[in-house]
């Protein structure tokens, strides 16, 4: 659990922080977000003490950051940053035990400690704990970042736009690693970004800083729907129905339903075997049930043969992963000129189908549950104008 | 790496065969009279090149361990907070040593210290401070400052973020800028001789007075000689220093 009480910071004139009263409870991603200025990162260095505050207080599982040596507190507090930062002269292994080394750990429990982190956040240890930074791409030097944040199981996550340097698609991929991660850790994370998307996809609660001055602190659902004054309003933008798909995930609206056949090439046999009852597509699978393509029933109808009913395709270019967020999906559909797309794991194995309409409905139902929804907001005392 | 062994082996090579026609007085003696026939004594009588050596090799090993001892804290301090208001102070100072012709430090210094050794180390102690400070604040100023703040950030303390990451990264060319003190060192210690230090300026200074041009050249080669076995060896130092290739 982190406290943040009055906390203000100046420098000279310039005051980066003003009055900033915060509570991030304990195993709840805070995603503190705002235009370039209004505090964010300073903020977010107070709570280490790379920054010290001018006045106000700051706790840490309940334990005043300024009565411990910044050294110390550090070690409790797991880092992560854009430009990352890893050791060039040390391994990738080396580098995820920074913290282990400092607290003293013997060599064994940090040689399997730096294995199952590189598992944790998809790299294969055989390949790259002996690797040295400058041999990683920008997504996997912040992967190691991750897992040397990670290292001593520290109870607090410190990211400082983590993921702001990597091109869109590795961005993507790490936001849903991290979204995993976090699942299974349940860290007390508090996250830097200016990206509106990704603060929406990854938040418990957002708090919206301008100025210095918290805006708003609340669900994303609750921001979204609710922006407690204009500023809020014009930051979130005006896309905020589109935004607040970011939020759900693939695999919790997707049809598991979708009719399949399996083996057999030609049109004919699968046309006779292919159930084109309710559904239009009848997806094609392998032994494994591993998407190939699909049949079209109404091109049968249509054009009474089977011939050009099939369509044969590679599930990694017409597919998305179960953990995919709804508007990435959305915006994959109209991109390939989809009204509906594939669901697949990491092997190609079909699990579902998520149609437009199905977006559709999540985006009315979200409505009438944050409309029925009593207006919480209770962190929300904060905000002013 | 090949071309890299064969240069090593050639320059290792010559500098034995050198040596060891020197350390032959009988052979030297032969070879000196046949370049100067003229000359009456071709071979500087009052030391052996060996001897010569290593009066020279005592005077530069001296003034670079100390002008090591002094700049390399001294490029560390201004790179800290608590010097960094001194860089330029520094910056400054050292630059004007190097532009300080070193025989004219010795002039200075002779009232002050008297004849010999030490007058002649403080001189190239501080000749050769320049290029030791300059390069331990160019080094240490390359270390990224992500990977400073990643240092702090998980929890180093001061001391721990300079000893284990900022010296190791900056090793290079902290390493260089050592290489070239020594080996200016090298050279510029011939200058001992006129305040009576000896080393390999006895013969030239003493050839060029008495015009015998073989005293001269047999200060001048070895001179050049160990500065080409120095600047060899400490090569091979600023390598394997290297954190990373």
């Amino acid at each position: 659990m982190i406290r943040l009480e009055n906390v203000t910071k100046r420098y000279g004139e310039t005051t980066a922080v003003d009055a900033l009263s915060l509570e991030v409870p304990a195993g709840e991603v805070c995603v503190l977000i705002g235009p370039s200025g209004c505090g964010k990162t300073t903020t977010l260095r107070m709570i280490n003490r790379l920054i010290d505050p001018t006045s106000g207080r700051i706790f840490v599982n309940d334990g005043d950051v300024m009565r411990q040596t910044p050294e110390s507190l550090r070690r409790g507090l797991g880092y992560v940053i854009q430009s990352v930062g890893l050791f060039p002269h040390l391994t990738v292994a080396d580098n995820i035990v920074t913290v282990p080394r400092l607290l003293g750990w013997d060599r064994a429990r940090m040689g399997a400690r730096a294995i199952e982190l590189l598992g944790l956040v998809g790299l294969d240890p055989a390949e790259y704990a002996g690797k040295y930074p400058r041999q990683l791409s920008g997504g996997e030097a912040q992967r190691v970042g991750v897992a040397r944040a990670l290292a001593a199981d520290p109870p607090v996550l410190l990211m400082d736009e983590p993921f702001g340097a990597v091109d869109p698609l590795a961005r993507e991929r790490l936001q849903a690693e991290f979204a995993r991660i976090q699942r299974g850790l349940r860290k007390t994370v508090v996250f830097v970004t200016h990206d509106v998307d990704e603060a929406i996809r990854l938040a418990d609660r957002i708090a919206v800083m301008r100025d210095g001055r918290l805006q708003q602190y609340d669900t994303p659902e609750q921001v979204l729907d609710h922006p407690a004054n204009k500023f809020v309003h014009d930051f979130m933008g005006a896309d905020r129905a589109l935004k607040r798909l970011g939020r759900v995930r693939v695999d919790s609206v997707m049809r598991v339903d979708a009719p399949v056949a399996s083996g057999g090439r030609s049109p004919e046999a699968i046309s006779k075997r292919a159930a084109c009852s309710e559904s239009r597509f009848v997806y094609l699978v392998d032994a494994n049930r591993r998407l190939e393509g699909w049949f079209d029933c109404q091109a049968v109808k249509r054009e009474g043969s089977a011939d050009t009913a099939i369509t044969a395709v590679d599930w990694r270019e017409v597919s998305v992963r179960p953990d995919t967020s709804l508007k990435e999906a959305l915006s994959r559909m109209l991109g390939l000129g989809f009204r509906s797309i594939t669901v697949v794991d990491e092997t190609g194995v079909l699990l579902g189908v998520v149609g437009l309409a199905d977006i559709e409905d999540t985006m009315t139902d979200s409505d009438a549950h944050i409309a029925s929804a009593p207006a919480g907001g209770d962190e929300a005392g904060e905000a002013e104008g | 790496m090949k071309r890299h062994g064969a240069a090593l082996g050639a320059v290792a090579f010559a500098v034995a065969g050198y040596a060891y026609v020197v350390s032959r007085q009988d052979w030297w003696a032969a070879a000196l009279a046949r370049l100067f026939p003229s000359l009456p004594e071709a071979v500087f009588p009052s030391a052996t090149v060996a001897d010569l050596v290593l009066q020279h090799l005592e005077i530069v090993l001296i003034s670079s361990a100390l002008t090591i001892l002094v700049g390399l804290p001294l490029g560390i301090w201004v790179t800290r907070p608590s010097g960094k208001d001194f860089r330029e102070l520094v910056a400054a100072t050292v630059d004007f040593g190097q532009t300080f012709p070193p025989v004219a430090v010795l002039a200075l210094m002779m009232p002050l210290l008297g004849f010999g050794l030490r007058p002649a180390i403080v001189a190239l102690s501080l000749y050769g401070l320049f290029p030791v400070v300059s390069n331990t604040v160019a080094g240490l100023e390359a270390v990224s400052p992500a990977v400073l703040d990643a240092a702090r950030g998980m929890g180093m303390g001061p001391w721990r973020v300079l000893a284990t990451v900022e010296l190791p990264l900056a090793a290079r060319v902290i390493m260089a800028g050592i290489r070239t003190s020594v080996i200016i060192n090298i050279g510029t210690a011939t200058v001992a001789a006129a305040v009576g230090a000896g080393g390999l300026g006895s013969p030239i200074y003493s050839g060029i007075s008495l015009q015998n041009g073989a005293w001269v050249l047999e200060g001048a080669v070895a001179a050049a000689a160990l500065a080409i076995l120095a600047d060899t060896v400490l090569a091979q130092v600023e390598r394997a220093v290297a954190p990373v290739a």
